[in-house]
Order: structure tokens, then sequence, then C-alpha cells
């Protein structure tokens, strides 16, 4: 057995003390190791997105990098969106409209508009589309997903 | 009500409506946008191994050795399979087995290979570990000594051999009606094309997963991460692994998209089973990406050899279609079916004189291949429009309107097609003007104001063009669907059904159609899908089934049931049940609409429940409890249609095809939810804009598929498509189910590789020029390259 090491991961103000394998990517040390699943996977090779996590202040792809490259750092996932049962201004605008159909994408697009939202508040459309097209869905069409961050992006700026 | 019945009566729109046929959001969005889905990579059982499979790296050979030995010593291997680790197990069966043809019975896929492997990726061994991690290392230490025999990597090409003596053309399906000859003989003009849909699929975002489970007390095997069709593997996996129905069940969790090739039987799904029994441990298995390109279902590949006869109008005298169906490596859960649906289809909404097609269905060395979305009609919608556009461009006569002189008239609806072959099934148009929904989508997309713009920008040396595609669709198989709703004491509402959700928003359909019945808030209603120890029967959600189908039983369940409730209220409240009415889940008396509610005594569907309970002295000889359960039965399916234009630009350059406009207009019949439908739609036509520009599985002469990352399959990303336009229509409910319904599911994509290849001709200003989907910035600039610029 390869040698493991203690970590810690912090997911969304929580530690979670973990001794994981070198070789373990973050996004199975969040899902299994931590038991927060809201992350997806959805190709371990760094194109779809879906495993989309804010790491410090950026958004990332939890499946290319290893847990160990997050010990100690701040970790942000879906689980930490809603405030209690009031959902993030993201959450909401995809439920009002239509911004998803099976929801496996959606988190990783959530952490990557949040986090492009926060850092950029009065972001252009032009530059929100590019950002947007690094993620993949197979569901909506994207033009739902573009409308709810909009929406999000409006709301988010009057907060 | 069984029925050719063409029957009841035009439904109500949604103005007269209080939830059905409006736009409201949907009840299984809020576990999804907060992270608390349970999708398959999310179901875990404690003290579960994991599995890891083997897969063939060569695409044909014999199978001369698996050694394991190395393999089972690492620490944290239980064991590793190979086929003769699994002798009474079957070949994975076909979901209709009484249906599917004998010919092609010896052509299914063993769940581990024996003897030969036909396709890189083929399942050779199959690894049971603690570790995710461990069952992979072990995996990479099988070695599998394999002698390579030759590959066959073309349908069209001379037939192979299968296995000894078997050859790799197992079966040619027929359709034919009236004198194809006499009508050659007489035409004015014979156009002939040879037409290529290339290779692609579904590719959900979320990969495939089994998790298998064996409740030892009880006698009971689970499979977890079910989608689709969780009754009908039920029934087949009964078949193969001889249990008794009450012996195994099926769950559906969340499903990550499916579009047809998600939730079918696969290997590895009777694998987990056949593991969790043995080992008397939980065994999960999840596909990652390159497993996921190269072993869930394949699709749409076939070479079309099409003649149409004309007079000299451009009416379709007679359509004479041969086609070579790439089925890959095996045949597998639909059998022959997509061959079949590509004939059946193939004409569309055009009266065509006489008919004849064959399809020849061969195996080659490539992936298996099956259903997607709009299985047989996004191939056949690409060959029949390219005829059109062949056939406009020979005789010059505009393409809009040859298409509509060749639309089955209004008059002539419902209009029948028969086939002559035995077991055919025929085509029984149930509703619809198709030339008059033609002429509103035209006007809507400005047409004619369209093609003049465009027109100038090609002449001022622009290469842009329009494109037109008309098509049919087919949806709301029969024979039956049930469904079983209850209310409880507090009120709630549970509809139980055997069908599934792939993320199309089933619960949300079923809860809108439901509450409109019973009168009760949709959002108050909790939606059972996939359970099989639930509802004994289910027709699962495929081939735009769930809504039509499974949307009729629910209706009529709930129906039922108020009449239950309404019966036993009138007892209570005394008076008469037709002046009661249910409204927000209380009944009361019937009001006029727009004027307050009136007076009098109400109790709430909670309330009636609870004096309804098996103490109750109400019930005199009746059973207690609010609850119903009631059948749909149809003998035909329904045939919504639409049309989809299009707009496109080409770099001369890079060769790159930008959509600038896409516009899906469809008739629906009804909308149950029209912002979900328009999500169907526009999501649907960017699938399509996949598979008619990005998305092809290529593989090299000695079959290595090329593509296996998602570096090499490019599914379209927000930037390489426009914004879709959507026209919904209700003009032509369907006659044959209560809610006037006809499905939405596949509408957006039918008719995409066509319109697209329609736009991109008029671009180049070659008719014809588009013979091959998808088309590729290579292609496109082969095509450029011929018209000499």
């Amino acid at each position: 057995m390869p040698e493991k090491f203690d970590i810690t991961l912090n997911i969304n103000g929580r530690d979670y003390p973990i001794r994981v394998e070198p070789r373990r990517t973050l996004v199975d040390a969040i899902r299994d190791d931590c038991g927060q699943t809201g992350t997806h996977i959805g190709c371990e090779h760094g194109i779809c997105g879906a495993c989309t996590i804010i790491l410090d202040d950026y958004a990332v792809r939890a499946c290319l990098m290893f847990a160990v490259q997050a010990d100690g750092r701040r970790i942000r996932t879906v689980e930490g969106l809603a405030d209690g049962d009031t959902l993030h201004p993201i959450q909401q605008a995809f439920i009002d409209h239509h911004g998803l159909q099976c929801g496996f994408c959606t988190p990783g697009f959530l952490m990557l508009a949040v986090n492009v939202l926060e850092r950029q508040p009065d972001i252009g459309d032009d530059e929100l589309l590019d950002v947007l097209a690094s993620n993949l869905c197979r569901c909506t069409g994207y033009q739902n997903i573009i409308k709810a961050v909009q929406a999000a992006a409006a709301e988010m700026r009057k907060a | 009500m069984t029925s050719d019945a063409i029957g009841y009566p035009v439904p109500p729109r949604s103005d007269q409506r209080r939830v059905l046929g409006h736009p409201v959001p949907r009840i299984e969005d809020r576990p999804l946008v907060t992270g608390r889905g349970l999708f398959a990579g999310d179901v875990a059982f404690t003290h579960q191994l994991h599995m890891r499979v083997v897969r063939s790296a060569i695409a044909h050979g014999r199978i001369a050795r698996i050694d394991t030995a190395v393999a089972l010593r690492l620490p944290g291997v239980a064991a590793v399979w190979t086929s003769a680790d699994i002798p009474g197990i079957p070949p994975v069966d076909f979901r209709d087995a009484s249906r599917a043809a004998d010919e092609i019975k010896p052509y299914r896929q063993p769940v581990l290979a024996i003897g030969r492997v036909r396709y890189v990726g083929d399942p050779v061994a199959a690894v049971f570990a603690e570790d995710p991690y461990v069952a992979e290392d072990a995996a990479e230490l099988i070695e599998v000594e394999i002698e390579p025999l030759p590959t066959l990597m073309s349908a069209s090409d001379p037939p192979g051999e299968f296995d000894d003596g078997r050859s790799t053309a197992p079966l040619t399906v027929r359709h034919s009606y009236g004198d194809i000859d006499a009508a050659f003989a007489a035409a004015h003009a014979v156009i002939e094309l040879d037409l290529a849909i290339g290779r692609h699929s579904g590719v959900p975002m979320e990969t495939r997963g089994a998790i298998g489970f064996y409740d030892a007390a009880h006698d009971v095997l689970e499979l977890h991460g079910a989608a689709k069709v969780p009754h009908r593997n039920k029934d087949t996996l009964v078949r193969m692994l001889k249990l008794t129905p009450a012996q195994i069940h099926l769950y559906e969790g969340h499903t990550g998209g499916g579009f047809g090739v998600r939730g079918e039987l696969y290997p590895e799904d009777v694998l987990v089973l056949v593991a969790a029994k043995r080992f008397g441990r939980p065994v999960k298995w999840i596909e990652d990406r390159r497993e996921n390109l190269i072993a869930t279902n394949h699709s749409r590949q076939q070479r079309h050899r099409i003649r149409a006869a004309v007079d000299k109008d451009g009416r379709l005298l007679a359509i004479d279609d041969e086609f070579f169906h790439d089925q890959g490596a095996y045949v597998r859960t639909h059998g022959a079916s997509v061959v079949g649906r590509t004939m059946s289809m193939l004409t569309g909404a055009y009266k065509v004189g006489a008919y004849h097609a064959a399809g020849h269905y061969r195996l080659t060395n490539k992936t298996p291949a099956a259903t997607y979305r709009a299985p047989g009609r996004f191939e056949g919608s690409f060959v029949r429009e390219r005829v059109m556009d062949a056939i406009a461009a020979k005789l010059g006569i505009d393409r809009v309107a040859l298409r509509r002189a060749n639309l089955i008239p209004a008059t002539e609806m419902p209009y029948t097609i028969v086939f002559d072959e035995k077991g055919a099934e025929k085509l029984p148009l149930d509703s619809g003007d198709f030339p008059g929904f033609f002429d509103k989508a035209l006007a809507h997309f400005h047409w004619g104001e369209v093609e003049a713009g465009v027109k100038a920008r090609r002449a001022a040396g622009e290469l842009a063009g329009t494109g037109v595609a008309f098509f049919l669709e087919e949806a709301g198989r029969g024979p039956r669907d049930g469904a079983q709703i209850s209310i409880d004491t507090s009120g709630a509402v549970e509809v139980v059904t055997g069908g599934a959700s792939l993320g199309q928003g089933f619960e949300t359909v079923m809860a809108q159609i439901c509450a409109e019945a019973l009168g009760v808030d949709y959002r108050a209603i909790r939606v059972v899908h996939g359970q099989t120890d639930r509802i004994a029967h289910g027709i699962g959600a495929h081939a735009a089934r769930a809504t039509v189908l499974t949307g009729s039983a629910v209706h009529a369940t709930a129906v039922k049931l108020r009449g239950l409730a309404l019966g036993y209220a009138a007892e209570l409240l005394q008076t008469p049940a037709a002046e009661l009415d249910i409204i927000d889940g209380v009944v009361r008396k019937r009001g006029i609409p727009g004027a307050p509610l009136p007076a009098g005594p109400s109790i709430t569907l909670g309330d009636l429940a609870r004096r309804v309970g098996p103490a109750s002295d109400l019930l005199a000889g009746r059973n207690p409890g609010l609850t119903a359960q009631a059948w749909f039965t149809t003998a035909h399916t329904v045939f919504p249609f639409g049309a989809h234009f299009a707009v496109v630009r080409i770099d001369a350059g890079t060769g790159r095809v930008t959509v600038e406009r896409l516009l899906v207009a469809y008739d629906v019949g009804r909308a149950v939810n029209p912002m979900m439908l328009e999500g169907q739609l526009v999501g649907g036509a960017v699938q399509g804009l996949g598979g008619a520009l990005f998305e092809e599985f290529t593989y090299g002469e000695n079959g290595d598929p090329l593509a296996v990352t998602f570096a090499d399959y490019l599914l379209p990303t927000l930037s390489d498509v426009p914004r879709i336009e959507t026209l919904i229509t209700e003009d032509a409910p369907s006659p044959r189910n209560p809610l006037g319904l006809k499905g939405g599911g596949e509408a957006g994509i039918n008719a995409v590789g066509a319109v697209i290849a329609s736009a991109i001709d008029d671009a180049v200003g070659i008719p014809g020029a588009v013979t091959q989907l998808p088309v590729t910035p290579q292609r496109m600039r082969e095509i450029l390259r011929k018209r000499g610029r």
C-alpha cells in the first residue's frame, strides 16, 4: 500500500481531518473522505467542469488536483452556497429560469458563476459568456444557464 | 379505451386550466441546486467492494490467455473474474425478447467476453477490490493475450466473420408499399444520393454507475443506479438470472442525463448483481469517461443509397432506399429496432406514391450501437430532406414550395401508411395540418426576408446560407401504463408511477397533471418513479412516452380519485357530489369562475382521508383510504411534427460553420409545461448541432477508437451555439388521449442534421454539397476545395 498522509481539508468553513494517499484526487477526497457529494465527477480530465469548486478565491477543477495540494486551504462547494433554508441568488435564479434539467453539471456551473460574479460583479456579457463556456452541459443547450447567471448577477449587485 | 380510437374530444387550452399547461417552476430542482442529489456515484453501502472492468485493447481477436495471478496477489483485491467464473450467466438479453428477430439472437453480448473480443472496450475480466484505486491498479496487472483477427470497420464493406461460420450480416429489414418499378418507369426525373450519418451518441454528463446489493435476510437482489427503464430491466434480469420477480428490485436515484443510452441493461449491471450475491457484499461500479466513450451505446451510423422518382412538378412518386446500419460489435437490448424505425419514419410528413426500403443490419468491430434521442429520425430526416433539396435543385423549384407541395394535406388526415411486409407496424398519423403549420412557421421565421438578406450577403462575397427541413415525430407508444395515487391524513398526495426521470422534469409533469384533475397544489405532490418495489409495472422514460402514456395514466387515476373523494365528501357535507369542487386541497361547494368562493361546509382532503381510515364507520363495506389505481390503454402512438429553420455562415479559411440562427417550430398537441417543453427543444437542438457539426466517434483502420476523451469527442460548448429560437403550437392535439398530448423530448434534435446540411449547401451554392455528417471543419474545407476556393 502506498504511504498515506494526514491532511486537513477546510470545506465550507468546517475542517475535515483525513488520511489520504498522495495520488488521491481532490474531488475523490471531497466526495468520499469528507462525504460532500454535491461536487460531481464528469470526465476526470479537466474538460467538463462538473467538479468545479472554489479553492481560496479561485474556481478550480477538483479532478485536476491532488487532495494533498489542498491541505489547509479554504474550499467552497455547492453545499455551502445556501444560508440555511435561504437559497443563494444563483441557486434561486437557476430554478426560476429553468437553468437545469438533470442537474448533474449544475453544481459546477453554480460554483463557476458564483466565483466570477464575486470577483467581477460588473463583468460584461461577452466576458461572462467566455467564462461560462468553460463548463459543459448536455441538457439545457446553455441559454437558460446564461439567463440564470445574468439574473443572479443583477440580484447580487443589488445586495 | 382501446383504440384506433380517434375519439377523445379536443381538450381545453391552458387559459382554462389551473396548472396544466402553465410554465410553473419544477418541483425537482431544490435538491439539485443544493448538492443534495442522489446520483449513482453518491450511492454507498458499508463494506462495499469496488469493481473495475478490464477491457480489450484489440478490436478483434481470439483470447489466448488471461493471467490474473499477479493482480490477485495485490493487497485489497478480493477476486478477479473472467467468463470462466460466471458460466451460467447468459448474454445480455433483448428488452422485448419475443419481438426480436431470431436471426440476431446469436449476436448478443456476453457479460464477459468468451473466446473472442470484438471491439476495443469489450469487457474481458472484472476486478473486485476494497478500494477503487486498488481495483484500477489490479486491472493494470492483468495480462490479456489476444491473437488479432482481421477487423471490419465499415458496414457497407463485404460482410466478414462474427463467429465460426456466422457472418456479420445477420439481417435485412424491409418496408415497402405501392408499385415502385412502375413509379420509377413513369418518372419525369430520378434523383440518386449516397449519404452518411456519423457515429455519435448521447454522452450524458453523468457516466453510468451500478451498485449491486444482496439482502440475504429476505433473499432480494437490489440494483441501484438504474435509469430509463427500471421495470423493463427488472423483467430482463428475472429471465437472465432465473429469479422470481419478488427476488430482484431496481432503484432509480437521480440520473445525470439519459438521451437513450443511459439506463439500458449493460454487462456491468449484471456483473455487480452476480458479484454482490456471490460475495455477500455490496459491489459498486462507476464508469470513467474513457469507458463511457467506448463502452456505452453509440448510435446513428448509417450509409444510405437513396433514389427518388418525381413528376415534373417535383411530386414524390416513389422513394427507394437501401442502407447499411453500423451496429458495432454486438446486438444490444433493442435488437434491430433502430433499423425498423429509420425506414418506417423515413418518408416523414410527405405523401409518397410508392416506397421501398431495405436496411442491412451489419456487425462491425466498433462499440455496440443502440438508440439515441430521436432514433432513426435524426438519420431519416437528414436523408429525406437531402433528397428534397436535391429534387428542388434538379427541377429548379423553390425548396420551400417543393416541400409544401409534397406535405400530406389536411384534408387527408388522419392518414395511415400501411406497409406490405408481415409484422411491419403501420403508421397511423393522428392529426395535423402540415401545410398550414409550415406556413405559420415560415412566417414566424420571416423566411422570405431572411432568405433575401442572406442572398444579399452572398452576393457581397460572404458564405452565408439558409436551411429548411420538415419532420415527423412519434411518441407515446402503448399498449398501456398504470398509476396509483393516494392522499394521506396530512393531505399530502403521492403519485406512484413506473416511469423514470432522466432529468427531463418527469416529476413536475406528473404533478401538474395530477394537480389539475385532483384540485391540489402541484408542489404538494410527491411523485415516485423508477422503484420496482413500489409498483409492479412501468414503461420508464424513452421514445417520448412518459408524458403521453404515463401522464394519461396519472390523469385517469387522478380523475378516479377525485370521484372517490367527492363521493365521500358528499356524504359528509350532505351536498350532492356534482355541486362540489376541490380547490387547493379543500372540498367545498362549486363556485362561479371569477366570483368569490360560496359559503358553506368544506373539508380538507387530509381530514377526509382521516374520516375514511380503517376504523371509519362511514365506509359501509367500502375499502378504507383515499387511494386509487387506474390504467391508460392505447393501440397507437401519436405523431407530433415540426420544422427547423437555420442561418449559417462559413469561414472559408478555417472551414468553421457558425450557426447564426436556429428555429425549432413544433406542434406538440398540448404542452403540459411550456417552459420545460422549450427546455427540451432547445437542449435537443444543441445536441443535434453536436451530431451535425462536431461529435464523431472515429476509428483507426485497425479498430482503435480515436475519440476517447472530451478533447477528441467534441460536445457543443456555450460558445459553439446560437440562442435557439422556438415556436410551440398547440393546433393539433392528439385525439388518442384525453389531454391531447403528443410528447416533446425528441423534436429539438430531429431535423438538425437536415437543416444544417441544407443551409451549408445554400451558403456554398452547391446543391448536394453535404453528403456526410458531421460537417467538421476538415470536411467543410474539402467541400470548399472542390468548389474551387
